[in-house]
């Protein structure tokens, strides 16, 4: 899926923070200050004071000598990573996945939710207004990387969505701080005349990280979108995972079979009311030793029936080896999907399906996933491609079944070379000799011939003629070719008929 | 008046035997398929072809094998009249699934399980006997032991389902726990008032067991969707052949 992030910057979030509490400071200039290095410095400065020149990062007594009225108050760190933090669990109505950059920042993966609002610009217009009204200075950017909309949302205009793919032209103006580079790298490459992003975004990879360290290339590509990063969401995603630690270490087969029942319970219940179903789980068991012994299964169907998974689960439970015992057990879904309770009709049949899918399960975790086939009939007339093989339960019939010319109940997986006695050219056989044996024929049918489909491959037509043999036994063969001057035609038998 | 009381009681426990011995179907859900082999309803316990166990079939060669199967695919069109599926498992398959039409059978109603050895077709089957959706498991394999065989009895007395061992050129005939064994060859096919050229199949039917039944030979064959029963006179003509005669 394609990926679209938000990034929010709060200028000045600490000050914001006093302000809503201290109204009366609104308007005066004021900033924060904390013990640095033996120093009192100013660690967070609003906007009026940034105005005066005053800046983060200043000792609090040059400050306080530029502007004498400055108020100043003690910083408190904690408190603002804490209002940081409920901000973003208050992101969380804009999307599921939210992430805090401390101290002043929050990035929100917001791929797919802004159509709920209309497109992006609402999206970013509502979000924004929300903020704004809770007495906050926001900036904002949206793109398609977590580089980028840092970048822009800093450093670049504001309130901006950068197209898909637009990650280039909208960095090139930018200082190189905005992507997010240790200062003595960035004090290198001003040092060496690179003031904007523009002047060595297309310098050769390899030539940047000699001079600049893997860091700085990883950081370039992620801010265009070459390299990948995730984001730590605040509220983890939802995985479904059960765990039984055990009182006493499990060392038999019967252990491990009851801690698995109660663990699939647990998560048949949990997926059960959220009408999810598990499609691959992985099942563990720590051992005392320090090994971890897993087994797996797959299902051919999203699936909560504790049974049914139970017996995926048991016939790989020999498996394993509990050595000195397991205290603990971890069951987890690694796919879950959604149950459809209006499956379609998986047979045609009036037959429960659900029955049939679970057998079909059994079958594939003892014996492999390619034993099990059912087939369709295909629109060509050469026997060995008038089937394929229908790969899943949702295709269907599309053509009918051919019913005009009679097929063999047993066909041969390669025609098999026979000798014949033909009276004349262009005759059915009268006997033909099949491994060592021979077949006298007293009834025929035929010819019945089958061109190769030159657009698929080129080859000889075959004619093909029923026949039966004195005892009754009924063959299909057939004449590969024509009769010619240079060579007589090859014969084949390829089936048998009921 | 006394004789008819007897006979009443001696049929009701006759037919309790039959319960006992696993023959539930037969004796409950009596007339409900019809399978067309009237002519040999009297070698069938309470004239029923049964349904709910295990038959066994032997073919020696492959042309006898597409014999048996061609007679079983005739027994699952019935079987499968509900729209069930029906299961399919071999080890060395060379079924050719479009010419089930020919025997009223959809092919793509049929899942093929395609086994590497007799031991996995077994466990095949005894796991999808337990499944009750499906209309007949037929499992082709070579040699099944008399204790293999009493497990998928076992199960069939369960879940109804009606089983066929299709047995490919076994080393040794044993007697095995299935209610029947038969052997199907092929006849001369029947062609009406011997027009020239390979008629409808025709298969020699012989049923060489059948517990709580009379076995019997006869010829049988295949065409306008059904059994059709060929008495030995139709036979006599087209048993006897005249050698084609061509140029």
């Amino acid at each position: 899926m394609h990926k679209r992030f938000l990034s929010l910057w709060f200028p000045f979030f600490a000050t914001d923070r006093i302000v809503k509490h201290h109204p009366h400071l609104q308007d005066i200039p004021f900033v924060l200050s904390g013990p640095e290095r033996g120093r009192t410095m100013i660690k967070a400065a609003n906007k009026i004071a940034n105005r005066e020149g005053v800046f983060v990062g200043m000792v609090l007594a040059d400050a306080q000598a530029i502007l004498p009225q400055l108020h100043v108050l003690p910083e408190e760190p904690d408190a603002t990573e804490n209002v940081l933090n409920s901000l973003a669990q208050w992101c969380l109505r804009f999307t599921p996945i939210v992430a805090i950059e401390p101290p002043d920042g929050l990035l929100l993966d917001i791929s797919g939710c802004p159509h709920l609002w209309g497109g992006e610009h609402p999206y970013l217009d509502d979000l924004m207004d929300r903020l704004h009204k809770g007495g906050y200075e926001v900036r904002a950017a949206i793109a398609d990387t977590i580089g980028c909309a840092w970048a822009i949302a800093r450093h670049g205009q504001h309130r901006i969505v950068v197209p898909t793919g637009a990650q280039e032209e909208a960095l090139i103006t930018l200082p190189p701080t905005a992507l997010r580079l240790e200062p003595a790298v960035v004090e290198r490459l001003h040092k060496l005349g690179f003031h904007t992003i523009g002047q060595f975004i297309h310098i050769a990879p390899g030539t940047l990280r000699r001079r600049f360290g893997s860091t700085f290339t990883a950081r370039l590509g992620q801010a265009l979108g070459t390299v990948f990063e995730t984001l730590q969401p605040i509220q983890p995603l939802k995985s479904y995972q059960e765990h039984l630690p055990c009182l006493e270490p499990i060392c038999t087969a019967t252990g491990i079979k009851i801690a698995l029942q109660r663990l699939l319970e647990l998560l048949c219940n949990t997926l059960a009311k959220e009408g999810k179903g598990m499609r691959r789980g992985i099942f563990k068991g720590y051992r005392i030793d320090g090994n971890v012994q897993q087994i797996s299964i797959g299902t051919s169907r999203a699936s909560h029936s504790p049974t049914h998974l139970f017996r995926l689960f048991e016939l790989q439970i020999p498996t394993i080896e509990p050595a000195l015992g397991i205290e603990l057990f971890v069951l987890e879904a690694l796919l879950v999907e959604d149950i459809n309770e209006a499956q379609e009709t998986l047979w045609e049949s009036r037959g429960d399906s659900t029955e049939i899918a679970e057998l079909m399960d059994n079958i594939v975790a003892k014996i492999g996933i390619n034993t099990i086939h059912r087939y369709l009939p295909a629109a060509h007339h050469w026997p060995e491609r008038a089937i394929r093989d229908r790969i899943s339960s949702d295709m269907h019939l599309q053509t009918t079944w051919p019913t005009q010319n009679l097929r063999p109940l047993h066909l041969l997986p390669h025609p098999e070379p026979i000798e014949v006695m033909v009276p004349l050219p262009d005759y059915p056989p009268i006997l033909f000799r099949h491994r060592k044996k021979i077949y006298k024929l007293v009834k025929v049918d035929g010819p019945e011939r089958i061109e190769q489909e030159w657009w698929i491959t080129n080859g000889k037509p075959r004619d093909y003629y029923r026949v039966e043999d004195e005892s009754g036994a009924r063959y299909w063969l057939f004449r590969s070719g024509h009769y010619s001057d240079d060579s007589a035609p090859e014969w084949f038998i390829h089936g048998f008929f009921a | 008046m006394e004789g008819i009381a007897k006979k009443e009681i001696i049929k009701q426990l006759q037919e309790k035997i039959l319960v006992l011995e696993g023959f539930k179907k037969a004796v409950s859900a009596r007339n409900d398929l019809d399978f067309g082999l009237r002519a040999m309803e009297d070698a069938f316990p309470c004239r029923v072809f049964p349904t709910g166990v295990i038959h066994e079939f032997i073919s020696p060669t492959a042309a006898s094998a597409t014999a048996s199967n061609g007679f079983i695919a005739g027994l699952l069109s019935t079987l499968m009249k509900k729209e069930k599926p029906c299961l399919w498992v071999s080890s060395k398959r060379s079924l050719y699934p479009p010419a089930l039409e020919l025997f009223g059978i959809a092919p793509h109603q049929i899942i093929f399980v395609d086994v590497t050895g007799d031991k996995e077709a077994l466990w095949v089957m005894e796991q999808s006997l337990n499944c009750r959706v499906l209309s007949a498991v037929v499992a082709e394999l070579g040699d099944v032991s008399f204790a293999e065989s009493q497990r998928l009895q076992l199960v069939v007395e369960r879940s109804g389902v009606t089983g066929f061992i299709h047995r490919k050129r076994p080393r040794r005939v044993t007697p095995l726990a299935c209610v029947s064994r038969w052997r199907i060859r092929h006849a001369m096919s029947y062609t009406p008032d011997n027009l020239p050229g390979v008629g409808h199949p025709v298969w020699e039917v012989h049923l060489e067991k059948i517990r709580n039944g009379k076995p019997g030979k006869w010829h049988w064959g295949w065409w306008g969707g059904q059994f059709v029963h060929l008495c030995p006179d139709k036979l006599s003509q087209s048993i006897s052949p005249k050698r084609e005669r061509y140029a």
